[in-house]
């Protein structure tokens, strides 16, 4: 089966950035064999990119050895080995065919095998009608496809993809992996760096990392073996799932917990015995890589027992009205209308540019809709946009707070934004930095934080006043295990209160959390429906239990053959 | 309202203090233009070698090539002894005027005969060439005015108001002022919206309960009153360490700074508007400063240009508070005079506010 020889090989690697900082890599040690799907694992700040880079010989180790194919990295010919960073790996402002012929120009390709050449890869990536557009206006998952391409202009031995999964939607990465596949059955060494953890388990070969350390190396059935038959699901009906979850956080002999759809997926310590009524599920990675991290964080959220508790209303707390927007001739969002009640976690699902941020957008304000209305906490978007905008809190994608600023001076700008004076923001400053142990680092630049810590102050930032209704765009991707379920620990315990939330995303962990889902596809909604009943509806007699990836991919599949048979 | 106002100024002004490209803004132009406005473009020209052909070789050729070469501004003479070699010499900027003394030079002066000196300068350099052809000429009319009985010499006797000594910093300074207010004016309001842009921090600041005007008024207050700091720190530099006058009054002088202050906020908020990043602010400020500060009769008078041009200098402001710098420094300028060249600015400084905002609220989304 798998070639003898390794095509890449670090012994005793560490890297560091900076001396006062923790190594970037720690004392590294691994294969990159040909033939095989090797996954690099870990959350956003492990190192996957510093290792990367350092077989890619872009930078320099500071001990042990890094082999390339039989020489030291930085020596390597670079010809044989295919990189695709996980940015700025494309020329935005040139076309398809003229990203392609750039690479084949770098990369020495001889012109006459050129046409061929472009024509195979063309094929392979499914990109051959659009190859006059520029790559700029490629959807993400396009433009990974052409990233792709691109380092595969000349057959690699050794393939390095930084990331390819990031930015792009379920169906996409599926997609991109089948063809990563076939690479691999070439007889390519490919290593394939990823955050997400249900990647990992796709992969013949798995590096796990975190904070620079190797954790595990090998097959991760070895790793998720450690984790076998202590795993175990309970239902609990509507909102009772987040007491469920409360109370199993709380037990001493449960490692982990985790909501999944309508039920509490957890994790038993090693020799305890199971709650009542618990169901045997089998072991996943997470499960054991969260069990070698120490197990999920205990305790409740303190963040919720200090939140004001939001009035009981029959209002909806977020409405959508036949929201529609158009940018010129392009329908980005058509028709959408949902009502979410108060004390709900609501998420809009669907794939790059299908409309899920262009609704969202008009929800918070961001956009104004081309017609129909949205109302948030009762404040129509359209008429009281400053009430309204008063009355949400929001989140974005990537931390968005002012890095050249202390923690202090950001979390005094946001209170005061949200006009909070006195008193009243000494004291909301306080709670926030009890509640997030901000205390050691208020003087510190927030960019320089340690990401975990971003996440809290980002989270902080957004519920300092107290807001009915949270707006979180993909809050946790990227993020490590223990720092996702602190987060959504605080979530939960805040929906506890009557905050409603709404979020998007196309990162199936965090569309577990939700309660209902909308998932929306070519700037329409095309179903509704709690994470359970959108499995339900996609299962079949050959899968009879769909995770809710699959269940998203089978609904837009079908959705496709819907369109097309219009 | 007010609390959200003092949030998003303090916030501004972090932003400038703590960004690492805002503090460059910050100083080092400032700096810099006081260290080459002040010392290096000097309007004086000094240290020049000039190059002597003397083909006479008689007493008075060589008494000028002395009075020349003893000039202060001379540093070196440099013998030539043929055309070719006097080409030679303008050519590769070894001298920037050559001086010939024809055959028979000294003869002629010996014998009352009007004597002739050719001087050959060069013409890339045309201003500094005028300038040593005057100090030639002052050179040639002692020497003549010696050699002749009439004592008394006849000719325009040159005052120059305001500046009589034409004294070149007395000229420059005043309008460095000038120059640094609109430099840190525009760069610090230009990276003030594309910096939210590229940082990803616009759609976190337009989801919060503050309002356009708000935005706009936090973005516009730091920047103003660093461009005050800054004026007021040059103003007591140049009247004291440079000792240029400082004649006019300086209340109005402020009144003025504040309205061009502003009238730059509003170009700096349009730039930044426009831009997505900080480097598009960044080369965006220079495509507006560079021809505003050409326009505004620094470098060239206003007078002096075309038509379609001294219409089109009325739009910039810099062009209205340069007056106003010199007026008070040099002029003495009273106050109806300092206000005719105030109020355009008010005019520019609500236009360009007004249309910021427009575009900040068409770029909103």
């Amino acid at each position: 089966m798998a070639n003898p020889v390794p095509a890449a090989v670090l012994s005793n690697v560490s890297r560091r950035f900076g001396k006062a900082r923790a190594p970037a890599l720690d004392n590294i040690s691994l294969e990159i064999r040909p033939g095989l799907m090797t996954g690099l694992v870990g959350p956003d700040g492990a190192g996957k990119t510093t290792l990367i880079r350092l077989l890619a010989g872009l930078i320099d180790h500071d001990e042990g050895e890094v082999t390339v194919l039989g020489k030291p990295a930085t020596e390597a010919d670079r010809k044989r080995i295919g990189y695709m960073p996980q940015r700025f790996g494309l020329y935005e402002d040139l076309s398809v065919i003229e990203n392609l012929r750039l690479y084949a120009e770098l990369r020495g390709l001889p012109t006459g095998k050129w046409d061929d050449r472009f024509a195979e890869l063309l094929r392979f990536t499914d990109l051959g009608a659009f190859t006059e557009r520029l790559a700029g206006r490629l959807s993400g998952g396009m433009k990974q496809k052409l990233g792709l391409a691109c380092a595969l202009v000349e057959t690699p031995e050794l393939l390095l993809l930084d990331e390819p999964g990031v930015g792009v939607d379920p169906l996409s990465r599926r997609e991109l992996w089948a063809m990563v596949r076939k690479l691999t059955e070439a007889g390519i060494a490919v290593l394939w760096s990823t955050a997400y953890l249900d990647e990992a388990e796709k992969c013949e070969e798995v590096f796990l990392l975190s904070e620079g350390r190797l954790i595990h190396a090998g097959p991760p059935g070895d790793l998720t073996r450690e984790a076998a038959g202590r795993c175990f699901r309970m239902r609990g009906d509507g909102p009772g799932k987040r007491r469920l979850l409360a109370g199993l956080v709380a037990d001493p002999a449960i490692r982990d917990a985790t909501i999944q759809g309508a039920s509490v997926r957890f994790l038993t310590n090693a020799g305890a015995s199971p709650p009542k009524g618990a169901e045997p599920v089998p072991a996943r990675f997470e499960d054991a890589f969260v069990d070698r991290l120490g197990g999920g964080p205990k305790g409740h959220s303190l963040l919720a027992e200090h939140y004001r508790a939001v009035p009981e209303n029959d209002l909806p707390a977020i409405e959508a009205h036949q929201l529609t927007k158009r940018f010129g001739p392009f329908t980005a969002a058509n028709g959408i209308d949902f009502k979410v009640p108060r004390g709900e976690i609501f998420g809009l699902l669907g794939p790059n540019g299908a409309g899920k941020s262009t609704t969202f957008k008009m929800l918070c304000g961001l956009l104004t809709p081309t017609s129909g209305d949205g109302r948030v906490a009762g404040h129509n978007l359209r008429h009281s946009r400053s009430a309204a905008r008063r009355s949400l809190g929001y989140m974005a994608q990537k931390f968005s707070l002012y890095g050249d600023l202390s923690v202090r001076q950001n979390l005094n700008f946001f209170a005061g934004a949200y006009g909070l004076t006195g008193a009243k923001r000494r004291e909301a400053l306080g709670r926030m930095v009890e509640i997030f142990h901000l205390g050691p680092y208020l003087r510190q630049n927030a960019g320089g934080l340690p990401l975990g810590f971003k996440q809290r102050l980002s989270l902080a930032c957004a519920v300092m006043h107290e807001p009915p209704t949270l707006f979180l765009d993909e809050p946790t991707s990227g993020v490590d295990p223990i720092v996702r379920r602190e987060f959504w620990s605080h979530i939960n315990g805040l929906v506890e209160k009557g905050v409603t939330v709404l979020v998007t995303t196309h990162f199936m962990e965090e569309a577990e959390y939700c309660d209902r889902i909308l998932v929306i596809y070519r700037a329409e909604q095309i179903a509704l429906g709690s994470p359970d009943v959108l499995k339900r509806d996609a299962a079949t007699p050959d899968r009879p239990d769909p995770t809710l990836e699959e269940a998203f991919i089978s609904l837009i599949e079908a959705s496709e053959s819907k369109d097309e048979a219009a | 309202m007010l609390a959200r106002l003092m949030a998003i100024t303090i916030k501004e002004f972090w932003a400038i203090l703590r960004d690492p490209r805002a503090r460059i803004i910050l100083i080092m132009p400032p700096l810099i233009q006081l260290f080459v406005l002040g010392f290096a473009t000097t309007l004086e020209v000094k240290n020049i070698a000039v190059g002597i052909y003397d083909r006479d070789g008689g007493r008075w050729s060589i008494e000028m090539t002395q009075r020349i070469a003893g000039s202060p501004n001379v540093v070196a003479i440099l013998p030539i002894s043929s055309p070719e070699e006097m080409r030679q010499a303008i050519d590769r900027q070894q001298t920037i005027a050559v001086v010939s003394f024809a055959q028979g030079f000294s003869a002629d002066v010996a014998a009352g005969r009007p004597a002739v000196v050719q001087a050959i300068f060069d013409g890339r350099k045309s201003n500094a060439a005028q300038i040593v052809l005057g100090y030639l000429n002052t050179i040639v009319a002692d020497l003549g005015a010696e050699l002749s009985a009439t004592p008394a010499r006849t000719g325009a006797i040159v005052n120059h108001w305001f500046n009589p000594n034409l004294l070149y910093l007395w000229f420059t300074m005043p309008g460095l002022v000038v120059i640094i207010t609109t430099i840190s004016g525009l760069g610090l309001t230009a990276q003030a919206v594309a910096r939210e842009r590229e940082l990803g921090t616009f759609d976190q600041l337009m989801v919060s309960p503050l309002r356009v005007p708000e935005i706009l008024i936090g973005k516009v207050i730091p920047p103003v009153l660093v461009g005050f700091i800054n004026a007021t720190i040059y103003m007591v530099l140049i009247s004291t360490l440079f000792g240029v006058p400082l004649t006019g009054s300086v209340p109005f002088f402020y009144i003025s700074l504040l309205l061009y202050l502003l009238a730059l906020a509003g170009v700096g908020l349009l730039v930044s508007s426009l831009s997505q990043t900080q480097q598009q602010a960044f080369l965006g400020m220079f495509l507006v400063a560079v021809p505003a500060i050409l326009l505004s009769g620094y470098a060239s008078p206003v007078d002096n240009m075309p038509g379609w041009l001294r219409i089109l200098a009325q739009g910039d402001p810099t062009k209205h508070f340069l007056i106003v710098s010199e007026g008070v420094f040099l002029k003495d300028m009273t106050v109806p005079d300092l206000w005719a060249n105030t109020w355009p600015l008010a005019v520019i400084a609500i236009v360009t506010l007004g249309v910021s905002s427009a575009l900040f609220r068409a770029r909103m989304e």
